[in-house]
């Protein structure tokens, strides 16, 4: 096992743990932290993989994308924190309503 | 507040899920394990090293991300400035009105200030030839704002309104205008001119690294700065 695999193997369990937490947490900070490290998952395996190079240079088109990429992930969850504000402000809890149909019960 | 119905649904999807997971996550890495060592014609690396001497910088991956893949790097510029909108529409006017910092926080955002922005602009310079460049460099800046914002610093309202934008959005114009420029000489949407693609790209990355670290302290702030009406 070479260092890019391991990294690249680290990437989808940082990803699996993330999508874990997504679907257990009802609260909406903890579902976008969630969001953020199965992002960082991704990145990790992007990178990772792209030192499987024959001539060990890292390639440089995933890294472009990551760095892309990060600064994308820095403003979505800036805009899904505002909206997570805002639907606090306007139902008064922190998680969405499960099931309409439930709730009216 | 909370009321969470006892069925067996739920139940039994709290124990699938840890497997589902495992099985995802199992499938995951077999395919990253199954994936064949690297040949000859594996990765891009090649390709982008032998057409280095077109861009006129030196750093693969600013050549990647300015000159082979220029489309992709202005599109994300406009999601920034979409993110931003998004904001700004979601947020009134900025939530938080903090009391004085403590001395601590005051005399360390005097001293990490000026350090910031240096390392932003060695940053940028850098990125022409080494890992570096417009986002490293806007990343900085839009960490030295919100440095000064918890040190309660606040935006002039004379340079909130207009010239904060002018910032925000220089970067996605300049980007834009120098695109359109090799039009004019007959040639293709974002295809700089050979003899003049360094100082174009060192201009695109100067406007970008200042309308980033902008906007992301900017978006840090939540809301849109007063200023005057």
């Amino acid at each position: 096992m070479t260092p890019a695999t391991l990294y690249a193997l680290t990437g989808v369990g940082l990803f699996a743990i993330g999508l874990y937490a997504f679907i257990r947490h009802a609260h909406l900070l903890r579902k976008i932290l969630a969001f953020n490290v199965m992002g960082s998952g991704v990145f990790l395996v992007l990178i990772g993989l792209a030192r499987r190079t024959p001539t060990g240079l890292t390639d440089p088109v995933p890294q472009a994308m990551v760095i892309t990429g990060i600064v994308v992930a820095v403003a979505a969850t800036a805009l899904a924190l505002s909206l997570m504000l805002r639907v606090v402000a306007t139902i008064g809890r922190t998680e969405l309503p499960d099931d309409p149909a439930r709730r009216a019960e | 507040m909370q009321t969470r119905m006892p069925g067996s649904r739920s139940t039994l999807g709290r124990r699938l899920l840890p497997v589902l997971l495992a099985g995802l996550c199992g499938g995951l890495a077999l395919t990253i394990l199954s994936l064949s060592p690297p040949g000859p014609s594996s990765g891009l690396a090649d390709e982008v090293t032998a057409a280095l001497a077109q861009t006129g910088v030196t750093s693969p991956v600013t050549a990647v991300l300015l000159d082979f893949r220029g489309y992709d790097t202005l599109l994300e510029m406009a999601v920034l400035l979409l993110a931003l909108g998004g904001v700004w529409s979601l947020v009134a006017h900025l939530p938080r009105i903090d009391g004085r910092p403590g001395i601590m926080l005051d005399r360390l955002t005097r001293l990490y200030l000026p350090l910031m922005l240096v390392v932003a602009g060695y940053l940028l310079w850098a990125g022409g030839t080494a890992p570096g460049g417009a986002f490293q460099s806007g990343a900085v800046l839009g960490a030295a704002g919100v440095v000064l914002t918890l040190g309660g610093w606040r935006l002039p309202p004379r340079l909130a309104g207009w010239p904060l934008r002018l910032v925000l959005t220089a970067g996605l114009v300049i980007f834009i205008a120098v695109g359109l420029l090799p039009i004019g000489f007959g040639s293709l949407w974002l295809d700089y001119p050979r003899a003049w693609a360094g100082g174009l790209i060192l201009l695109i990355e100067t406007t970008a690294s200042l309308s980033i670290g902008a906007t992301l302290a900017a978006l840090f702030l939540g809301g849109q700065p007063r200023g005057d009406p």
